[in-house]
């Protein structure tokens, strides 16, 4: 027999009382963990439906007199100073600390062309990225392949009476319409998008890039963290957040954070409160057996080990359940709470471990004060017979 | 030279205002393999100077030796360690844990010595044998007559050969011939060389031990 048998069979005795004490550390730990599970199930649900959302940083240049309005589509005037983006600007944005953020980088290089007699906007970009960043565009063909292929705008191809396969002429270079975007409602709609280095050639603006959209995702740090991270690598350059979708629903995740920390501190503390009433009434139920041991020659240290291995016995045991629990609760509750269908098992046992460790150490730190207490009985007070 | 010496012994319990004087400049020297009887009427003090004598109960004034060990100038883990070491203490009402068999209650004082679970069993099952309890050691204690209980509790004592068996009242709680049966097991086992300090009220008791030493309002009284 080890001491171990002594903290078993006593636990086994007072299996009713035991239960609650386990029972009141398992809805701490269950609490704790289906927070953590649900906020990170949040987490996953916006990083999947990051292409949807679109680029949120803006990088332009920070020349005054440019006055370039994409949003508002006034493009005009583009003039070149010395402090312009160029191509080896994009690069850079790749090299900030906080880079495997940087979901997308666009850059964009816009001018005016003739073609037909009709003054109408063309837009070097990068279409791997570009196509990535816009997901919701639906084209009739193909996003350009090659330099010498281009995408037009639903209103450019009415205005140009064109359609896929037909040419343009971009001053003097002649391109194949690879496709023809769908309405889209927004200024694309007004737009020949052709390849970047292309556009800058025919433009005769070599480099030059007038401003580079960005998709960046980052679940812990502030977008603003990104932004001034980008400033520091573009001196030159003018970056700022946009807010849209993304930034509302990532401060609704930061609130539901916050929100879960104080739950999660107020169950743990319960639980705490619980474990600690429970032992200390077990404590002085058990006095005459203590008083018992120590006459055998226990010593103090022994008397608490039995103490402590019982309370770690019933940490292990509500860790394991609180985590099983948290898990399942969060896997039924969580996707419906969030509106996501289904999702798949995720057994993190980096977050088993934690909840078996968070419940042992709330279970033996809660002892500690009945362990001493338990050690420092008087036995002699305990064996008198009455 | 005796095991046991107690010198100038004054224990007083103090509990608000009122101070009561359990023992008084008790002197005492019991040589090994005696078979001492405490005895004197309630209150008298026996089971203070037993519980002194078991290092359980610090003393007022005055000092316990034994084994040419001060045992009171032991820091207290090392008192719990002479107690495992050279005691074996049977009390009033058996005392066995509710929750832990037969075989169970016998080894506790072994769980926290280096013995294997193997050595362990072996050792109580030997002294289990010798208090007569063969085949009962997969009982709960509240499976058995009193009697029984008490064997269960004088083989907790015996298991580690403790050089000292303390016994306060041990057949206060049984009926005449069971009281007898235990008496005759203690003769047998003080035959074999163990030494015994037994409280008792009842002289009939005292008829098996070696010598008897009286208290009186703490005192003692002649020996
Ligand atoms: N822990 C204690 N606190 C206060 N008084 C005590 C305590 N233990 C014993 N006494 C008192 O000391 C005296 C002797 O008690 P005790 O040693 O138990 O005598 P006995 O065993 O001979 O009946 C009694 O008056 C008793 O009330
Ligand atoms: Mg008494």
């Amino acid at each position: 027999m080890k001491l171990k048998d002594i903290s078993i069979n006593n636990l086994r005795r007072r299996k009713g009382k035991v239960f609650f004490l386990i029972l009141g550390l398992t809805i701490g730990i269950t609490t704790v963990i289906s927070l953590i599970s649900i906020s990170r199930l949040m987490n996953e649900d916006i990083a999947n439906k990051l292409d949807e959302y679109g680029a949120n940083i803006l990088v332009l240049p920070r020349s005054d007199d440019l006055s370039l309005s994409y949003g508002g589509m006034s493009i005009g005037g583009v003039s070149l100073d010395a402090r312009t983006l160029n191509d080896s600007d994009i690069p850079k944005i790749r090299e900030i600390e906080v880079r495997e953020n940087i979901n997308i980088v666009s850059p964009k290089f816009v001018g005016v062309v003739e073609i037909e007699g009709k003054k109408i906007p063309l837009m070097g970009v990068q279409f791997q990225e570009e196509g990535r960043l816009k997901k919701w565009w639906k084209i009739h063909g193909a996003l350009p392949k090659n330099r010498d292929e281009a995408l037009l705008g639903n209103e450019v191809a009415v205005r140009l009476f064109k359609s896929t396969n037909d040419h343009l002429t971009i001053n003097g270079r002649k391109v194949r319409i690879s496709g023809i975007l769908e309405e889209t409602g927004s200024q694309d709609d007004f737009l020949i998008y052709a390849d970047l280095s292309f556009v800058q050639e025919a433009l005769n603006k070599p480099k030059a890039v007038s401003l580079i959209e960005v998709s960046a995702y980052c679940n812990t740090c502030p977008i603003e963290e990104i932004v001034d991270q980008i400033s520091k690598k573009l001196p030159h350059a003018k970056v700022t957040a946009i807010k849209q979708t993304l930034q509302t629903k990532m401060e609704a995740l930061d609130h539901f954070k916050k929100f879960s920390i104080g739950i999660s501190v107020i169950v743990l503390l319960i639980g705490a409160l619980i474990v600690f009433t429970n032992m200390m009434a077990s404590v002085n139920e058990r006095k005459r057996e203590i008083g018992i041991f120590r006459a055998i020659g226990f010593r103090k240290s022994h008397i608490m080990r039995i103490i402590f291995l019982e309370a770690l016995i019933v940490g292990l045991i509500a860790g394991v359940t609180g985590y099983l629990l948290g898990l399942g609760i969060s896997h039924f509750i969580g996707p419906m709470a969030l509106g996501m269908k289904s999702v798949r098992w995720v057994i993190d046992p980096s977050l088993a471990i934690g909840a078996i460790f968070l419940s042992t150490l709330i279970g033996v730190l809660s002892s500690v004060y009945p362990a001493l207490h338990a050690s420092k009985m008087d036995p002699t007070e305990a064996l008198r017979a009455l | 030279m005796s095991l046991i010496e107690i010198k100038n012994l004054f224990k007083t319990y103090e509990s608000g205002e009122e101070k009561v004087c359990a023992l008084v400049d008790v002197g005492v020297r019991i040589g090994r393999g005696e078979f001492i009887s405490v005895m004197g009427p309630s209150g008298s003090g026996k089971s203070t100077l037993l519980t002194i004598l078991g290092g359980l109960n610090h003393p007022t004034a005055g000092e316990v030796v034994v084994d040419d060990i001060s045992i009171y100038q032991l820091p207290l883990e090392r008192l719990a360690d002479f107690r495992r070491e050279y005691l074996g203490f049977i009390f009033q009402s058996f005392q066995l844990i509710p929750y832990l068999t037969v075989i169970e209650n016998v080894m506790l004082p072994l769980s926290i010595t280096e013995r294997s679970n193997r050595e362990q069993a072996r050792m109580a099952g030997e002294i289990l044998e010798r208090t007569g309890l063969k085949g009962k050691e997969r009982r709960l204690p509240d499976q058995l007559s009193g009697g029984e209980q008490e064997r269960v509790a004088i083989a907790r004592a015996l298991v580690n050969a403790p050089p000292i068996l303390l016994a306060d009242e041990p057949t206060g709680n049984l009926d005449t011939r069971t009281g007898k049966e235990i008496m005759e097991l203690f003769k047998s086992l003080n035959a074999e060389g163990q030494t015994i300090i037994m409280v008792t009220h009842n002289p009939e008791n005292a008829v098996f031990s070696s010598r008897t030493i009286s208290l009186r309002d703490g005192r003692v009284d002649g020996n």
